[in-house]
């Protein structure tokens, strides 16, 4: 149990990307109004990015653009790049996806008057 | 060892993020939410992910708050319940149990910064010493982004213009 806990205090990031994982699923799944969940939606994409990113540091490393073009390459003294790959393509998809769920809350909104689950329910019937 | 000053930006990160939380105004919530992409990309900038950091500073912190706040200003920028019910105790039972299995994990997690960890010794560094002579570019993530995973980034484009497609079909049938 106490290691656990010294593990989780040796790693800030990871101890906030899952703060901000359970807020972002908490949000998703208690609150009523849909743009609000859609902010739920949002903290929990940039919670995994983090995620990503925090793997990719070295100690002592530096942004992986190469310093000299001519000289052998030491990979030791540059950041992973392939998770900012991954990450950057998945920020991109993200937004794309956050638009699309947005314009469904405008139609919602323009076909029920309201963006309140319960109130949209209350009106289906 | 702790990135001593990382923990202010994350300390920053997370109350902005606790603001957009709990704050009912909708509007005022985005823009904290915008506030709360900057403090992140911040934060990465520092880990040396500099393309993810400008990336989230352009697309998370400026496109996202615009189409939000797009959204606000054509539907009801107010959260209309203003008291709120108290969450049903699956909720409480269900998410401190979450919570605690994850942070039970970061012990078989490697420690953060470590330049032996799995992730930087299997495949990267071959990576990081052959795009050179590969693709003629010092920056080894638009390499890999432009040249090794080209077809990638190509398909890429095609979801972008499918959620494309997807808004203006739903705002269109709004016009009507």
């Amino acid at each position: 149990m106490v290691d656990a806990l010294y593990a989780v205090l040796q790693r800030p990031n990871f101890l906030a990307v899952v703060i901000i994982f359970l807020w972002g699923f908490y949000i998703m799944v208690t609150r009523y109004n849909l743009v609000k969940k859609l902010i739920g939606m949002y903290l929990i994409q940039t919670s995994v990015i983090f995620f990503l990113v925090s793997i990719s540091a070295k100690k002592g490393a530096t942004v992986p653009v190469l310093l000299s073009t001519t000289e052998p390459v030491k990979a030791a003294i540059y950041e992973n790049p392939l998770p900012h790959v991954m990450t950057l393509t998945a920020i991109v998809v993200g937004v794309a996806t956050l638009g699309v769920g947005l314009a469904l809350c405008a139609a919602i909104y323009q076909e029920y008057g309201s963006l309140d689950e319960e109130e949209i329910l209350k009106r289906l019937e | 060892m702790i990135f001593s000053y990382e923990i202010p930006l994350i300390l920053l990160t997370l109350a902005t993020a606790a603001g957009a939380i709990w704050v009912k105004d909708l509007i005022s919530s985005v823009l904290l939410l915008g506030t709360y992409s900057f403090f992140l990309s911040l934060v990465w900038a520092w880990l040396g992910a500099v393309d993810v950091a400008f990336v989230e500073a352009v697309v998370g912190a400026g496109l996202a708050t615009v189409l939000f706040l797009l959204t606000l200003f054509k539907t009801d920028p107010k959260d209309t319940r203003l008291r709120r019910p108290p969450p049903s105790l699956a909720t409480l039972i269900v998410f401190p149990l979450l919570g605690v299995l994850l942070l039970y994990a970061a012990s078989d997690l490697p420690e953060f910064g470590d330049p032996n960890s799995p992730a930087s010794v299997h495949i990267s560094p071959t990576y990081l010493e052959r795009s050179y002579q590969d693709t003629h570019t010092p920056n080894v993530v638009t390499s890999v982004l432009m040249d090794y995973r080209s077809l990638d980034t190509m398909v890429e484009t095609v979801v972008i213009f499918a959620s494309g497609i997807a808004c203006a079909l739903l705002l269109r049938r709004k016009e009507k």
